[in-house]
């Protein structure tokens, strides 16, 4: 028997008798403000929160807040002579320089400041990740109140990578000195975008 | 309605004023108490150190001392909540299930059997000192005596709703409200260094806070912490619920 | 450091001997419990999502079979390579062998507590296999070649200085210099160039969702991802009981998971692998180790409900008093203490008894397990296997034929007053561990018995 038998058939053996999933309803939380909710939870977080009112805002940001040596990726359109924008071939180890990633993601979660992003919003996997900052684009309309509404939201589509991201990379693991900058994005900045 | 007081073994022998504080309280309140000689102890000290298997003796000797009456009393959550998730008798086994839903630690009795509401309409009854209130684990967290830190639900305290009866009463706030004592039986001394330093930490808790007295539900968790106070040397008493609610000074 | 002599009491014993530290690793672990107070009194709904958690996990286990097979469909079907071990030795080798099939020397891992638990990094390195752990936390343990005392922060117990010092040694920083932000700041650009030159990550998995065949890794470094999205192969590792039926379940899970362990709302990264990169490999093993087994105790059971959010520890009043290290198991603390015995009664018969069964463990617990009352039972387990010390059988069968005679009581009782030979609290005598730092109770002239029979 091998092993895959052997433990299938032990734990058929050793499960108790059936117990029936359970109801998963949940009051849907606060609808009122949650563009702000989303905005306090993740400045709580240690994220930066900008309002802005199109695309176009949030190039001009950057080009107001970086200088033309730093390499900077968009996947919310280019910027003359700023971006590059990147397809799923390049090797993911040719993004260790990238200084910025400006992605745009599916929505937030006002509970949590949480935004879900999935592969092919990323470009490459290691983009949100390997960048030393992460500048997400989101729509004020695509908020949800908490994590229920999230994965109601998310439902049965399917995709090869996806990840709520809350904030920047951090650690607390000396002595619960929170530190931003463990391994990923030094800064998460969200736009939120005025619908 | 017929009574049966209940005293722990340990504070029949080392803390007697607690047991007769509980049971003149009872008296004053007009309950019909009365204490059966032969009994000795629930248990748990054995089945909590896992020989929960040589407590046949016990269980037994407690269904016969005191399955005929209609309450059992005991100045202890730590012992009744063993009773009530312990207890068997293979001889008088409706007897012993019939005991664990009628035994009642004495806070609990007082607040919902008797249903006390204010103590000056039934007796006198005048504390004028800053006490600390200790949540023993097996009466709060076992026996829902009060409302436990770690939940998000309403507050409440039945210890808490009679002291607040007693005149002058000052009690003092924790920072931690409801942390274990580290008496935990036989833990005591089978985990003497954890067990001493939990102890410490818990009337540290109290002293800073000005505490004169440190109350509660039960003598053990009070024993082990009036041990750490003598031995630092400290004037602060422990005194059981019982005897301040029966006190008049 | 060497722990296979002495049980939890006496490393209890001398992590205590030190008390401004052991005060301090009290303070460090409160905090986290009121972070986490604070955190989950936002939610109305807290003890409807725990209850509704232990319920998704009741059902897991009464239909674990099937879930496995389903995840293992599934994952199969969106490319994922699937591998059962049956214990710890089958999953190591399952490591090595796609490590050498593919000529792999260095291997970058985050955090997996089921590594740990199967002595992953020792068998590698014995192996020729360089391992890197890459969660801060665990990269400094590892440094300091300990295991970790905490399996949400593996390195709880270590000062900063002490860190410094290692840091020092092993990644060249500035001697004395202790600065937490200096020593990430150090760690990160150490560990890039790790992430950026290992063909092979490992990882641990939090959910394995049956309905998708995805699973779920939350981390609040990036260490996971890092490490997976550089590498060529990257390897999954999860026990049998890391199922839930449904995505919509991570709605639950999630909202429990990071709350109940640090108090933030919920981890940095949450990620969900589903397919591999093209042209790479996803490979996830499915670990029993005993699970199976643990599966099969009515009584234990429901600790494979686990999530692993520490929450238990931190709320622990004899965790942060005795250290992770105390349990001398990878997996500390109550959790750990009802998880073990399984694994090895023999080894693992104190640590049951290291509780005052106070139950605060069992009230934080996001997955609602009766922690405090499975140490109870397995304490009466432990004793009918015959685990119990000579001395502790004697003193209890003398204790319960005390007891069990009104004659005895009576008598013992009045000679125990003198000399506390009676107590509960005093049985074991062999040093009077009572006296050592506590007063006795002052012998009163007569007990309530005789008092009564005197005066009523």
């Amino acid at each position: 028997m091998n092993d895959r038998e052997q433990i299938i058939n032990a734990i058929a053996a050793n499960q108790p008798a059936f117990s029936p999933s359970p109801a998963t309803h949940f009051s849907a939380g606060d609808q009122e403000g949650l563009a702000s909710q989303f905005a306090d939870t993740l400045t709580a977080i240690g994220g930066v929160v900008f309002i802005v009112d199109s695309l176009a805002d949030i190039h001009q940001h950057i080009k107001d807040n970086t200088s033309a040596e730093h390499r900077v990726i968009s996947r919310i359109g280019g910027i003359a002579g700023y971006s590059e924008d990147i397809d799923t071939t390049l090797s993911p180890h040719s993004l260790q320089d990238v200084e910025i990633a400006v992605l745009k993601a599916h929505f937030g979660v006002a509970e949590n400041g949480a935004v879900w992003l999935t592969e092919e919003l990323m470009g490459n996997r290691v983009l949100p990740f390997i960048c030393q900052h992460l500048m997400i684009a989101l729509y004020m309309k695509d908020i949800v109140a908490n994590m229920h509404k999230a994965y109601e939201r998310i439902g049965s589509n399917s995709y090869g990578f996806g990840a709520f991201i809350a904030g920047p990379s951090k650690t607390a693991d000396i002595e619960q000195s929170l530190v931003m900058g463990a391994h990923g994005p030094k800064t998460m900045t969200v736009f939120l975008i005025r619908s | 309605m017929k009574v049966g007081l209940f005293i722990p073994c340990y504070v029949d022998q080392f803390y007697p004023g607690a047991a007769i504080a509980t049971l003149q309280l009872l008296e004053k309140l007009g309950v019909d108490v009365s204490y059966p000689k032969n009994q000795t102890c629930c248990g748990q000290p054995m089945a909590n150190s896992g020989f929960a298997h040589l407590t046949g003796g016990c269980d037994k000797l407690f269904t016969e001392n005191f399955r005929h009456f209609d309450y059992i009393v005991a100045p202890s959550g730590s012992c009744v909540l063993h009773i009530k998730e312990h207890l068997h008798s293979n001889e008088y086994a409706d007897d012993a299930a019939s005991i664990r839903n009628k035994i009642y630690e004495l806070s609990a009795f007082l607040t919902d059997i008797l249903q006390v509401e204010s103590l000056p309409s039934r007796f006198p009854s005048r504390f004028p000192f800053k006490v600390g209130v200790h949540q023993s684990c097996h009466g709060q967290r076992g026996l829902y005596l009060s409302q436990m830190s770690e939940l998000v639900a309403p507050g409440f305290s039945k210890p808490g709703k009679l002291l607040n009866m007693v005149e002058g009463i000052d009690i003092v706030p924790l920072n931690r409200p409801d942390e274990c004592c580290g008496f935990g039986g036989t833990f005591c001394v089978a985990e003497e260094a954890v067990s001493v330093k939990m102890g410490k930490d818990r009337v540290e808790d109290h002293l800073s806070h000005g505490a004169e007295y440190i109350t509660g539900v039960d003598m053990s968790c009070l024993m082990h912490m009036e041990g750490i106070l003598r031995r630092q040397g400290s004037k602060v008493k422990v005194i059981h619920l019982a005897e301040i609610l029966n006190s008049y000074q | 450091m060497s722990t296979e002599t002495k049980d939890h009491a006496a490393l209890a014993d001398d992590f205590n001997k030190d008390e401004d530290r052991v005060d301090w690793h009290d303070e460090t672990l409160w905090w986290i419990r009121q972070k986490r107070d604070k955190a989950v009194n936002k939610l109305p709904d807290w003890e409807l999502l725990r209850a509704t958690a232990s319920a998704i996990k009741n059902n897991v286990l009464s239909n674990l079979s099937a879930y496995l097979q389903e995840f293992e469909a599934k994952a199969q079907n969106n490319g994922i390579i699937v591998h059962w071990a049956a214990d710890a030795k089958t999953h190591n080798k399952i490591v090595l062998d796609l490590l050498n099939a593919k000529g792999i020397k260095q291997m970058v891992k985050s955090k997996s507590m089921l590594t740990e638990e199967c002595h992953l990094n020792e068998y590698l390195e014995n192996n020729n296999i360089e391992v890197i752990d890459s969660d801060l936390g665990e990269r400094i343990v590892q440094l300091a070649k300990e295991p970790p005392s905490h399996i949400v922060l593996p390195c709880i117990h270590k000062k900063k200085e002490e860190i410094g010092e290692l840091f020092h040694l092993h990644l060249g920083t500035d001697k004395g210099n202790s600065d937490p932000q200096y020593l990430t700041e150090t760690a990160r650009q150490h560990l890039r160039n790790i992430f950026i030159t290992r063909r092979a990550a490992l990882t641990g998995v939090n959910f394995a969702i049956a309905e998708t065949g995805e699973f779920v890794v939350c981390t609040n470094e990036g260490n996971a991802d890092m490490g997976a999205h550089l590498a060529d192969i990257h390897i999954a590792s999860m026990g049998i009981e890391k199922i839930i039926p449904e995505r919509k379940h991570l709605g639950v899970f999630l909202r429990l998971l990071t709350r109940s362990a640090t108090g933030q709302p919920i981890t940095t990264y949450s990620s969900h692998y589903s397919k591999p990169r093209d042209g790479k490999e996803i490979h996830i093993i499915i670990v029993d180790n005993g699970r199976s087994k643990q599966l099969g105790r009515a009584d234990f059971r429901n600790s494979l409900k686990c999530i692993r959010c520490g929450a238990c520890m931190n709320t622990c009043p004899v965790y942060r008093r005795s250290g992770g290290h105390s349990y001398h198991n990878a997996i500390s603390g109550p959790i750990g203490a009802i998880l073990a015995p399984n694994l090895d009664m023999e080894k693992f018969a104190d640590l049951p008894f290291a509780s005052t069964l106070c139950g605060s463990c069992s009230n934080v617990c996001p997955v609602k397990i009766d922690i405090h009352q499975q140490l109870y039972k397995w304490r009466q387990v432990i004793v009918q296997n015959g685990y119990a010390p000579a001395a502790k059988k004697a003193a209890m069968k003398l204790m319960s034929i005390t007891l069990s005679s009104p004659f005895l009581y009576h008598t013992s009782g009045k000679a125990g007053r003198l000399v506390l030979r009676f107590a509960p609290f005093a049985v074991n005598n062999r040093f009077n561990p009572w006296f050592k730092q506590r007063d006795m109770p002052a012998p009163p002239n007569q007990s309530f018995g005789e008092w009564y029979a005197k005066n009523r």
